[in-house]
């Protein structure tokens, strides 16, 4: 196989992936597509891997900076460095803010999603696609387009310096709505049509069969949620202070540790790579249901 | 137990017309099935009954109290769907009991005294534990009518139950429904498109075509006395022959008539309707079960004589498609037969199975058979046939 050839046959691999794969012959695809093929795709990954190696080496070194190759030698201060950003400068606490903030995120957001789909989907309500039309609309205005009216709506509401003002104005995601209802609609009318005879309710309905049935891809977007709430860094910045600061910003405060009059770069590296961590174990963890949930939309 | 009315239904989707003003009547405890081909009406006037659609106009009633404005799950219905409509994440057991909960007032374990017997009744004992994916399509779909069964209501509905399986598991399936309707006797409402499950499964057999009912009557009746050429089309395999002819008066005066086709001249038995349909055009209909080879000594006044242009050998049988003038004509003769294409044939038809119908609206004018006329029958109704034919 050609380099192109295996890249266009990607779906099929990442189904095949899904369904177990080829169990006991790990090598099955090098023998297939040939060495040549495997090493120009390792190269390509290793390429865009390279900065976070770099960051990687740097959180091990005294100093931070590099000017050359030699430069990237591991140092041996990945212990100090890392003890230093977490417990002396209270990262972790960053860090905290940022797993409750992410996680109020993720099950508000579901739940919003969940009972706006159930609306969009199941219900006869009136001019029904102009409503999903205004919700996929509101893509159009991300947070930072918002923030003023928001900055006056949330202090207005006395939020400001709370967890709500970092997390309520993240509930609603057309992107979310979206991605359910696409799947909520792959699901056969008739286990609708039946519960309604059976006089089963909207929410028992919703809570034993459709989240059920559902699970795959509502982990797959949670990790999606989680990451991309994670990520913040100009809302919080301006509406939260420091007790309740995310490690995106908490970031900002290890950099300006001086080291002997310099940035700090290798505690901020630290701290990156620190912050890298809670979604890449994430992406580990869930990797196949998350697949499930981009393979979904190719339908 | 109920008995189903319908009184002059009519569905509109917006400019589209599914149903377009039906009466039936289902008796109680009866099984009536209702055909067509897709697209007829026949799911949108069930999904009428089960209240997942509501009539645009007319009334549908249970037991004479009206059901227009009742909600699904208040008019004691169970319906089957053609692709199980089973909870892909619950066990066979689960998917029988979860909706029982909500839609009966029967306590735990009455359901689950209930859920035993439906599954002994249906042989589905060790396959409770099962999810869906683990079930074969015929095992399905004995899931899901022990989840109808359980329940216990006034009406079952069934959506193509049969139309997901393969050919031998549905004729199994089909004596199966027969046997079941047998011992519970409640009325059933069988919708298909298949008018083999249609004649083997129904007391009455109701035939719908472009949103109208097209005939009511018991499967022998529908084959034997279709009420228009979209019946006596539709019902049938191969479908009836049908050939324009003009109707003449016989030649000594003495009573009867002869169909003429410039391929022959048949001869018509006496019976209702023939007299008025004398001198005037008609399409004669004539099924190709009805037509036998005929032997060379055969009075040529009474066959068509026919040129051979495709056999079909079905094992059973060897089918013919014949010329007939510039009319087809399909025609089945003994398997074995020495046919080929290109020869020419006598064949004469059953004198008591003769149909004809009127060229424009396709209603029935005559059929030969005796004890018949067109437009008797307890329960036959024969609006005219407005369609292309």
């Amino acid at each position: 196989m050609t380099l192109l050839e295996t890249i266009v046959d990607a779906p099929n691999r990442a189904a095949e992936y899904l369904r177990g794969g080829r169990a006991g012959d790990r090598f099955a695809r090098l023998r297939e597509d040939g060495l040549a093929v495997h090493a120009a795709l390792a190269s390509l990954v290793l390429l865009l891997l390279f900065p976070v190696l770099v960051a990687i080496v740097v959180s091990t070194k005294e100093s931070g900076i590099v000017t050359g190759l030699a430069d990237l030698v591991p140092g041996g201060n990945a212990y100090d460095n890392y003890y230093r950003a977490l417990v002396e400068l209270e990262f972790y606490r960053y860090m905290l803010n940022s797993l409750v903030m992410a996680s109020v995120i993720v099950v508000g957001k579901l739940a919003v999603s969940l009972l706006a789909v159930l609306a969009v989907v199941y219900y006869r309500v009136p001019y029904k696609d102009f409503v999903f039309l205004f919700i996929l609309f509101t893509l159009l205005l991300p947070v930072p387009v918002r923030f003023v009216p928001l900055y006056r709506l949330v202090t207005g509401l006395g939020w400001n310096n709370t967890v709500f003002a970092i997390t309520v104005p993240y509930l609603a995601s057309a992107t979310t709505v979206f991605v359910l209802r696409q799947h909520f609609l792959s699901i056969p009318p008739s286990l609708v049509e039946n519960a309604k005879l059976d006089g089963v309710g909207p929410l028992e309905f919703l809570w034993r069969v459709l989240i059920p049935m559902s699970k795959g891809i509502l982990v797959g977007v949670s990790v999606i949620i989680f990451v991309y709430a994670w990520n913040q860094y100009l809302w919080p910045l301006v509406i939260v202070g420091d007790d309740l600061q995310v490690a995106q910003v908490g970031l900002g405060r290890l950099r300006g540790q001086a080291q002997a009059g310099e940035v700090a770069w290798a505690l901020t590296m630290t701290g990156s790579v620190l912050t890298l961590l809670p979604p890449l174990v994430l992406l580990v963890l869930f990797r196949k249901p998350l697949l499930e949930t981009f393979s979904i939309q190719r339908k | 137990m109920a008995r189903i009315t319908l009184e002059n239904v009519r569905k509109e989707y917006g400019d589209v017309v599914a149903v377009r003003g039906i009466d039936l009547e289902v008796p109680d405890g009866s099984f009536v099935v209702v055909v067509g081909p897709s697209g007829c009406g026949k799911s949108t006037t069930l999904r009428l009954v089960a209240g997942l659609e509501s009539v645009t106009d007319g009334d549908v009633r249970k037991d004479g109290e009206s059901l227009v404005g009742v909600e699904p799950k208040d008019r004691d219905v169970a319906m089957v769907f053609q692709n199980y409509a089973l909870y892909p994440h619950m066990t066979a057991e689960r998917n029988m009991t979860f909706g029982a909960g909500s839609a009966t007032e029967f306590d735990d374990a009455e359901i689950e005294r209930r859920v035993a017997d439906a599954a002994e009744l249906l042989d589905i004992t060790d396959l409770l534990d099962r999810k869906p994916e683990a079930l074969s399509g015929g095992e399905r779909q004995r899931v899901a009518l022990g989840r109808a069964i359980i329940r216990d209501p006034d009406v079952f509905l069934m959506d193509e139950p049969l139309s997901n399986l393969d050919a031998k598991l549905r004729i199994r399936m089909r004596a199966e429904l027969a046997k079941l309707h047998e011992e519970l006797r409640t009325t059933t409402v069988y919708v298909t498109h298949d008018q083999t499950e249609a004649m083997t499964l129904g007391d009455e057999v109701v035939v719908m075509n472009d949103g109208r009912i097209q005939q009511v009557d018991s499967p022998q009746r529908l084959y034997d006395y279709p009420a228009n050429r979209f019946v006596a089309e539709f019902i049938g395999d191969p479908a009836m022959n049908a050939l324009e002819v003009a109707v003449e008066s016989g030649a000594d005066g003495a009573g009867g008539a002869r169909a003429v086709h410039p391929g022959f001249r048949l001869p018509l038995p006496d019976g209702d309707g023939l007299d008025a349909a004398v001198d005037s055009r008609a399409v004669l209909g004539v099924r190709p079960e009805d037509l036998s080879l005929a032997n060379a000594d055969v009075d040529a006044d009474v066959a068509i004589e026919a040129t051979v242009t495709v056999t079909e050998p079905l094992g059973d049988s060897l089918l013919l498609e014949c010329r007939v003038g510039d009319d087809r004509l399909k025609t089945q003769a003994s398997p074995r037969s020495d046919v080929r294409s290109g020869d020419t044939v006598a064949l004469t038809p059953d004198p008591d199975r003769l149909h004809l119908f009127d060229t424009e609206t396709g209603t029935a004018l005559y059929h030969s058979a005796e004890g018949a006329t067109a437009h008797d029958g307890r329960t036959t109704r024969s609006p005219p046939a407005t369609s292309e034919e």
